[in-house]
């Protein structure tokens, strides 16, 4: 109590910011600090591992297929004969990447649309939330299953595949987090500070900018992060069904495909088991740590 | 009277609720004059904020400003398109609201908020911004400027809130400065120092204001010149010791006779009985005659004209009408 009296007492420059005390509050909750472990070491696997590993992606070597794993091959190699750690980092690139940057691109989306249509009401709000009203209603597996099979259709290049399966999945993720934007918007803006501000002669994009979008900044970090984990799983999801990303790529849904032939189901664990445990592991993480952010950040949980 | 910078003329401003038309204002002309203080007075519900609103044209949906002019400078504000209307609010005409505490944005600095108005009005760059919004924080008397540009809202008081609200509607230099009741949320002491900042800054910069409130003491304090609206209208103005000396409306007078007088132990405050008409189904008469205790029955047959004395002194009763009643009628017990 007395260290921290003194700390209050002494000379501050700056005075703490919210930033400063949610984090402060996030360092102490424990699964959180243990999630963000894991996820930063699921990062520098992913990103960093491939430069270390002295296997390439697509290093075909017929004299090991299907070789179990031993201390050349620590997670075994595949029917292919291609070193399956290698290929699980490499997957792990691609399978954050999707996650994040569908997540970006859902959150840009929704949040602007969100704002947008709260702010400015009638009949933009109308049209924008008719719309994420229509999205919302079809369900999404089928939607994307949809829309993947017409890529098939159209023969669209594999490389591009990955960019595609991005936007497919920010476009079903958005209209949620629309409307939870705009129902925040709706009360914001009958604020007096918002009063306030149009006495200052404030600009519009100004208002939504400055004012309004950043006090959901706690909501939106709360929903990107769970928005990250359900990007990565539908990715996997899409991929195992050969309707994201594909071969030669690899990503971790692509890679658990191999556990749909019953015979390497029951012999070759270890094609199977390293994506499907990679998937588990950092979704779980991210739920984790997307739970602790919203314990922090919520002010009605402080006191537990 | 120098050049007004502002002048209102027949503003009516209703709001309609469920078919119903609430007159908020109705009829008021007023001006204000360069480097005076206009006092609105007047009880809860009479139109004064909204009139405070309309001069900016912010009232909100359902009100709507029915008709009358607004002339700033002579160009009327209302046929301003929407570009001309933003380059007016918080440049030449400023507004400061009541309760501090919510008109600040919790999650910004006092800093970021202040350089905000001036980055939107004015060519200078982020950091002369928060320069000029140092210099302002100093102007308003506060202590330790560049420490209170770096707080949050919540770590001030509200008199200092009430101050750096000063200073963000000061920012750039408006000509007009619309003040709602900005005293009523803070104590007394609290209150006497934001009055005295007012009257300094309009001594150094030659600043108009316009002054709500409810608080007649406050209004003898800080004002010029007085307004006293009752349901939408102005029913009285006059110069400020004019109006405390010579209250001539039955509504002024009770407004003087209910307040509390240090020195003399009473019982009961004086209060006028009854209550503000509903705005929506005013009376065909003066809408003060149910209230008023010296009404008569021509009163409720049309509502009085405003009639104005040599000096200035204008008042809406029929009791000051000629032929009516001779007005000899003075403030013989406030």
């Amino acid at each position: 109590m007395s260290i921290l009296k003194r700390k209050a007492s002494s000379d501050r420059k700056r005075s703490k910011s919210i930033w400063e005390q949610s984090f402060r509050r996030l360092f102490k909750n424990r699964s959180a600090v243990f999630s963000a472990c894991i996820l930063g070491f699921m990062f520098l696997f992913s990103f960093v591992g491939p430069l270390i590993s002295p296997y390439s992606s697509n290093g075909i070597d017929v004299t090991v297929m299907k070789h179990p794993p031993d201390f050349t091959h620590w997670l075994g190699t595949d029917i292919y004969g291609r070193d399956v750690l290698t290929r699980l980092m490499l997957a792990g690139r691609i399978s954050l990447t999707v996650g994040l940057a569908s997540m970006v691109l859902s959150l840009l989306l929704g949040s602007l649309l969100g704002a947008v249509s709260g702010y400015y009401g009638g009949i933009v709000d109308s049209i924008i939330m008719r719309i994420a009203d229509i999205l919302m209603s079809i369900p999404s597996l089928p939607l994307l299953i949809i829309i993947a099979a017409m890529l098939s259709e159209f023969k669209v290049p594999t490389d591009y595949r990955l960019y595609i399966v991005m936007l497919m999945l920010s476009l079903v993720g958005w209209p949620g987090l629309a409307r939870l934007i705009r129902g925040q918007i709706l009360s914001l803006r009958e604020q007096m500070y918002m009063k306030a501000a149009d006495v200052l002669g404030l600009g519009t994009w100004r208002k939504i900018f400055h004012h309004l979008l950043p006090n959901t900044y706690p909501l939106l970090i709360v929903v990107a992060t769970l928005s990250t984990a359900s990007g990565i799983l539908s990715e996997s999801t899409l991929s195992f069904l050969g309707l994201g990303v594909v071969e030669p790529t690899s990503s971790w849904g692509n890679m658990i495909t191999i556990a749909n032939n019953l015979i390497d189901f029951q012999k070759h664990p270890w094609l199977w088991i390293p994506p499907g445990a990679a998937i588990f592991i950092t979704v779980v993480a991210i739920n984790v740590l997307g739970d602790a952010v919203r314990d922090v950040l919520d002010p009605k949980m402080k006191g537990r | 009277m120098e050049e007004p910078i502002i002048t209102v003329r027949n503003l009516q401003t209703f709001f309609h609720l469920e078919g119903r038309v609430s007159k908020a204002v109705d009829n008021v002309s007023f001006s204000v004059p360069k480097g005076k203080v206009i006092c609105i007075v007047g009880e809860s519900g009479c139109g004064k904020s909204v009139t405070a609103l309309s001069l900016l044209r912010l009232v909100d949906f359902p009100g709507r400003i029915a008709g009358g002019e607004i002339l700033f400078h002579n160009r009327d504000i209302l046929k301003m398109n929407t570009k001309e209307i933003h380059n007016l609010r918080g440049d030449k005409i400023s507004m400061i609201f009541q309760e501090p505490m919510t008109s600040l944005n919790p999650v910004f600095t006092i800093g970021r908020q202040i350089s905000e108005t001036l980055l939107e009005h004015t060519l200078c760059d982020r950091k002369e911004a928060w320069e000029e919004g140092v210099e302002l924080i100093k102007k308003v008397g506060l202590p330790r400027a560049e420490k209170i540009m770096d707080s949050y809202p919540h770590e001030l008081s509200g008199g200092m809130l009430q101050r750096v609200m000063i200073a963000i509607a000061l920012s750039c230099q408006p000509e007009l400065l619309i003040a709602d009741e900005p005293t009523t949320a803070l104590d007394v002491t609290i209150q006497a120092q934001v009055l005295d900042l007012l009257r300094q800054l309009r001594d150094q910069s030659d600043m108009s204001i316009l002054f709500i409130t409810h608080d007649l003491g406050v209004v003898a304090e800080i004002a010029d010149y007085v307004i006293v609206m009752y349901a939408g209208r102005i029913i009285e103005e006059a110069p400020v010791t004019e109006l405390f000396r010579h209250p001539r409306h039955p509504y002024t007078r009770g407004l003087l006779k209910s307040r509390p007088v240090i020195g003399q132990r009473r019982d009961r405050l004086y209060s006028i009985k009854g209550q503000v008409p509903d705005l929506s189904e005013l009376p065909q008469g003066c809408y003060f005659a149910d209230r008023c205790e010296s009404c008569m029955e021509p009163c409720r047959k049309e509502y009085p004209e405003s009639v104005s004395d040599a000096g200035g002194h204008k008042t809406a009763c029929l009791l000051y009408k000629e032929g009516v009643a001779n007005g000899s009628t003075t403030a013989e017990d406030y």
